[in-house]
């Protein structure tokens, strides 16, 4: 197919513009004004110190690592049960039990998020870090379901059946054969579900009670201009730590890709 | 006979096992979505006054909802943010995806769709936080022009508007939409394409009459992806609106947790989730008549 320069012209400045905002960033946390604002006033770090000497960012972390870790593996766990269940088994009611269970990726995250509340209140449930988590394993199980289904479906059945045929039992081929095939799924979906639980506001806000973690301590920074070049400093910090997480889970799902004999046909959705 | 029974009773146990290994997952899915969505139907149904939530069942709150000249301009104002916001990305992310799946090299298929991705899984509050820095009344855009001596007075047509919550969010979903549209893309068959031209028609009319109809489940699945977060999105009419263009998630807020009207608060959710099924109903509906066009 012949080159269309103006195609590749478009696609360039496209790129440019998802990543404009972005790289804003660095640029005013350096920068040595409060103002966000041209001309820049010269370079500083400052801001990154500012950051640094607040105690409530760190409590706010703290909060959002513990919740993030825990959602990562509890929706990776539901994940590998859904499944390895659509992948290899038919039963009664699948796509309306599948269905319900991929909900949470269609439906907007305030009506998740008020329908928890209601009932987390009416049932007596104390908010905190605890509710916040109810809330997001159930919304990055859908994407945990989706990393892990397509992890298992490039598992060759045979394999399986040729440990089945060597004497091992249902539960020791899981752990021998499959497991270790699907650990490239497996660890993607446990740095997604990470990644999507420490973005995560809406939950976090209305579900926290008043335990602060670190997207809802950004959301309140937002309230006092004078805090901005501070979350521009920490913004600068996340970004890196999502790149260098997003590399990891590219890496070893294109492993998982290579391992199971697959062709690489790009993303993670 | 007996080989039949065989059969029934493995495809019985394949059931059991099947059902088995998914109840973990479905069950939490059905206490903490299915029963939590279920009441938010009960509790709008009901009404809620100072004494607690009311045991009859009546329609009164969505008569409000429905009627209510501020929840219909709500409404109207979602809906019309989250389609142009579903237009534009989608008419925008077009080009790229057919870039990505047509014009690069396979080997450098992925790295492409990697740098796409990547600023979709920074945080979505920073980058909202960051256009309102760039569209602000002393933000970035107005600073710089002046400071270029383009300007002399700050525009205020970009600050606190529909058209900077469209840009903020058409940029948030912008990878959302890519995905999608090249998946569908990469599926085409590329024998397809030189047929048509083998068969005399130019390169536009090919795409047009091939790869365009092949490719749109995965526009409307970019429409979809994109549509259905934006209509409930809080954070850009919180943030870029100033809280002075509120949406329905908005609005969702303030009457459950500022008036603690749970029941009219339900009914609007409710209504909510109604104008997107509604919407991904009649997608789905001409995403089906679309591949029965193409299995004609």
């Amino acid at each position: 197919m012949r080159k269309n320069p103006s195609l590749r012209i478009y696609a360039l400045a496209y790129l440019a513009f998802l990543y404009a905002p972005i790289v804003l960033l660095p640029i005013f946390a350096f920068n040595d004004s409060r103002v966000i604002a041209f001309p820049l006033q010269g370079f500083t770090t400052n801001w990154f110190a500012e950051m640094w000497a607040d105690q409530t960012l760190f409590i706010a972390f703290r909060n959002s690592l513990t919740i993030a870790v825990s959602a990562a593996v509890f929706s990776t766990i539901l994940g590998i049960f859904a499944a390895r269940a659509s992948t290899r088994y038919k039963f009664p009611g699948k796509p309306g039990i599948l269905g319900l269970i991929m909900l949470p990726m269609v439906l907007p995250e305030m009506i998740v998020s008020m329908a928890l509340l209601v009932v987390l209140i009416a049932v007596g449930v104390p908010l905190s870090l605890f509710t916040i988590i109810l809330g997001h394993v159930l919304i990055c199980t859908p994407f945990a379901v989706a990393i892990l289904t397509s992890a298992f479906q490039s598992l060759d059945r045979s394999l399986e059946e040729a440990a089945y045929d060597l004497g091992e039992t249902p539960a020791s081929t899981f752990r021998l054969i499959i497991l270790p095939l699907v650990m490239p799924g497996i660890i993607s979906s446990l740095l997604i579900s990470f990644t999507i639980s420490l973005d995560e506001f809406i939950i976090a806000y209305f579900l926290g009670g008043n335990q602060t973690v670190l997207s809802v301590y950004i959301f309140g920074q937002f309230r006092f201009p004078a805090k901005v070049p501070a979350v521009m400093a920490l913004g600068t910090i996340l970004v890196c730590i999502s790149i260098i997480l997003l590399t990891i889970a590219e890496y070893f799902r294109r492993r998982g890709i290579a391992k199971s004999g697959g062709k690489d046909t790009g993303g993670f959705l | 006979m007996e080989q039949g029974a065989a059969r029934g009773r493995f495809r019985n146990s394949e059931a059991a096992n099947g059902l088995a290994l998914v109840s973990p997952t479905a069950i939490y899915a059905i206490l903490l979505l299915a029963a939590p969505l279920a009441a938010v139907v009960l509790y709008s149904l009901m009404v809620d006054s100072k004494v607690g939530l009311s045991s009859g069942l009546t329609f009164d709150n969505y008569l409000k909802v429905w009627t209510g000249r501020i929840d219909q301009a709500l409404m109207l104002r979602s809906l019309t943010v989250s389609s142009v916001v579903t237009l534009v990305t989608v008419l925008l992310a077009y080009p790229v995806a057919y870039f990505v799946s047509f014009h690069v090299k396979p080997e450098r298929k992925s790295m492409w769709i990697f740098l796409i991705t990547i600023p979709f899984w920074t945080s979505y509050l920073i980058r909202v936080f960051l256009w309102k820095v760039i569209l602000g009344y002393n933000g970035v855009v107005n600073s710089g022009l002046m400071s270029l001596g383009i300007i002399d007075e700050p525009l205020t047509i970009i600050n606190y508007s529909l058209g900077s919550m469209i840009m903020t969010l058409a940029h948030a979903y912008a990878a959302f939409a890519i995905l999608p549209i090249f998946v569908s893309l990469e599926k085409i068959d590329r024998s397809l394409l030189e047929a048509g031209q083998d068969l005399g028609e130019s390169k536009l009319m090919t795409f047009i009459r091939v790869t365009l109809p092949l490719s749109m489940p995965g526009v409307i699945a970019a429409v979809l992806i994109v549509f259905i977060p934006t209509i409930g999105d809080y954070v850009t009419p919180e943030l870029i609106g100033g809280g002075k263009l509120p949406m329905i998630a908005n609005r969702i807020e303030a009457i459950m947790l500022k008036q603690n009207d749970k029941a009219l608060g339900s009914a609007i959710a409710v209504t909510a989730m109604l104008i997107v099924t509604v919407v991904s109903v009649v997608f789905l509906l001409l995403n089906r008549r679309f591949l029965k066009g193409q299995s004609k």
